[in-house]
Parts: structure tokens; C-alpha cells; sequence
């Protein structure tokens, strides 16, 4: 039985590579077919917005990556409630799914579960 | 002469530290901040400690910033603590397994031979005893260890 990992990230999509290189470690653990979560968190949630303007900021766009998670078989997708609140972002408006929206005290239950957790 | 100090002040709890009655676990150590990071500090006496008290270490894998901290180019001032030094000769000692990311490695400037004939770069800065490999390195070492410990991350 593989061991479950939680990949919690925490950045923004523009703020450096960070977004892009948690992704990349969802990605990879999909290729192999191991148990994933990726839980988005604080500014991470921000990764969830459509609509991005990657090319105005030279940058290439992360969402067609962000969709591609649940293609490698990375299904269990979160994101934290008190971080979209706190941005006033609402769950209708995100571009990835399935994505379940948590509550702090499903995370504390999800980082319970999962056997271990990586966060970027 | 300062730098053998801090080198003795970091390697000294080694000799002095006794080993855990619990059975013995089995670590994977990640790093994602630059040699002069406090948190890459903590990650190195973190992993010294590891060994100290009878554990092992499946593998150490250095990404993001962390790569920086396996740069055979670093130059450290001669009254400070180096770090990637420190890193290289506890990987070497202690015949860890101690990874690089490619990925995170090409992006930003830490080559090994290979990569930098391959992509026709000046010079390579990644000697013995780093290994430049891929993210699964990582989810292997992830498989392998009771824990996966982290350093550096937000």
C-alpha cells in the first residue's frame, strides 16, 4: 500500500516559481499512480482564479496544468474556505474541479489523513 | 580558522548526543531554501541529528532555492558558516544519498557536467557526492521514510 502524500500550496501563481513547482511535484507523483491530495492554501487559492493574464505578465499560464491534475490522477483537489473568504473569491468562480472547499477543521483532519505532507 | 569554529560549534553535538531508546526511523529530509537561510541551518543540524540518535537518513533532495545549497560555487566569507560546505562534507561522510533536482537545478544554474555540456554552458558546479535527478526522487523517498521532513518551504 503506497503512502498518501498532501501537497499543500501556499503561493501565489505570480509571485515566483513556487505555484508552478508544487504543481510539478503533483504532476510527477500522478505519472507514478501514488495517492495525492493537493490542498490550496492562503495565497495558493489565487491559482484558482480563471481568467489569468500570464502572457501580460510574460508568464506562462498555470490553469491548463492546474486542469490537467485530475488527467494524472490527482483527484483530490481542496481548497481552503477562509482563504477564498479572505480574498473574496467565491467557489462558483474557480477554474479546476473537482474541487472540494474545506473548512480549518477539515484540514486538520486532512493533514491527519494523509501519511505525509508537503507544503510550498 | 573562524569557519573551522562554526564547523566544530555544528558538528560538536554530534559527538556528545546519545542515541534514542525508541526504535530507529527512517527520515527523508527536503529542502527548498538557499545555503544562507536560517531554515537551511536548521535542516543541516536537523539531519545531523537525525544520525545522532540512531536514525536514518533514505535520502536527502534539495529543490527550489535548496539547490543552491549543493553549488560547488558558493564562496562563503571566511568568518561565516559554510553551509554548502557543511552539506557536501556531511553528505560525503556519512555516504548519504543526497539528490538535486534537475528541474529546480537547471533553472537556476546548478549543473552538473552532463547537463552543462548538454545545454553548452560554461561550466558545471554540481560535483560528487550530489546526484542531479527527477521529482521522482522525491515521491520515492516519500515511499520509503516513516517521515518526510521539510525545511525552507513558506
Amino acid at each position: 500500500m503506497p503512502k498518501s502524500l498532501l501537497i499543500i500550496s501556499r503561493q501565489s501563481p505570480w509571485s515566483g516559481p513556487s505555484a508552478r513547482e508544487a504543481l510539478d511535484i503533483a504532476l510527477a507523483g500522478g505519472a507514478f499512480d501514488l495517492p495525492l491530495g493537493m490542498l490550496f492554501l492562503d495565497d495558493g487559492v489565487l491559482q484558482l482564479l480563471p481568467s489569468q493574464s500570464a502572457k501580460a505578465l510574460q508568464q506562462k499560464d498555470l490553469t491548463a496544468n492546474l486542469q490537467a491534475l485530475s488527467m494524472f490522477g490527482v483527484e483530490e483537489l481542496f481548497a481552503c474556505r477562509t482563504s477564498l473568504a479572505e480574498r473574496g473569491m467565491t467557489s462558483t468562480e474557480l477554474s479546476v474541479e473537482p474541487l472540494q472547499i474545506v473548512s480549518d477543521q477539515d484540514i486538520a483532519a486532512l493533514i491527519d489523513r494523509y501519511d505525509q505532507v508537503i507544503t510550498i | 580558522m573562524l569557519s573551522r569554529v562554526f564547523e566544530f560549534f555544528i558538528i560538536g553535538p554530534i559527538h556528545s548526543c546519545h542515541p534514542l531508546t525508541e526504535p530507529s526511523m527512517k527520515f527523508a529530509i527536503a529542502l527548498y531554501s538557499p545555503a544562507h537561510a536560517a531554515s537551511s541551518r536548521r535542516a543541516l543540524l536537523f539531519a545531523q541529528a537525525v544520525l545522532c540518535g540512531g536514525h536514518d537518513i533514505v535520502r536527502l533532495f534539495f529543490y527550489q532555492d535548496g539547490v543552491h545549497s549543493t553549488s560547488a560555487n558558493v564562496v562563503t566569507p571566511q568568518d561565516e558558516l559554510d553551509v554548502p560546505a557543511l552539506w557536501r562534507d556531511f553528505v560525503s561522510d556519512n555516504r548519504l544519498d543526497g539528490v538535486v533536482c534537475i528541474a529546480a537545478g537547471l533553472r537556476r544554474g546548478v549543473l552538473n557536467q552532463e547537463e552543462a555540456e548538454r545545454y553548452s554552458r560554461p561550466a558545471a558546479n554540481l560535483p560528487a557526492p550530489w546526484d542531479l535527478s527527477g521529482l521522482g526522487q522525491l515521491h520515492d523517498a516519500v515511499q520509503a521514510a516513516d517521515r518526510l521532513i521539510c525545511f525552507g518551504g513558506p
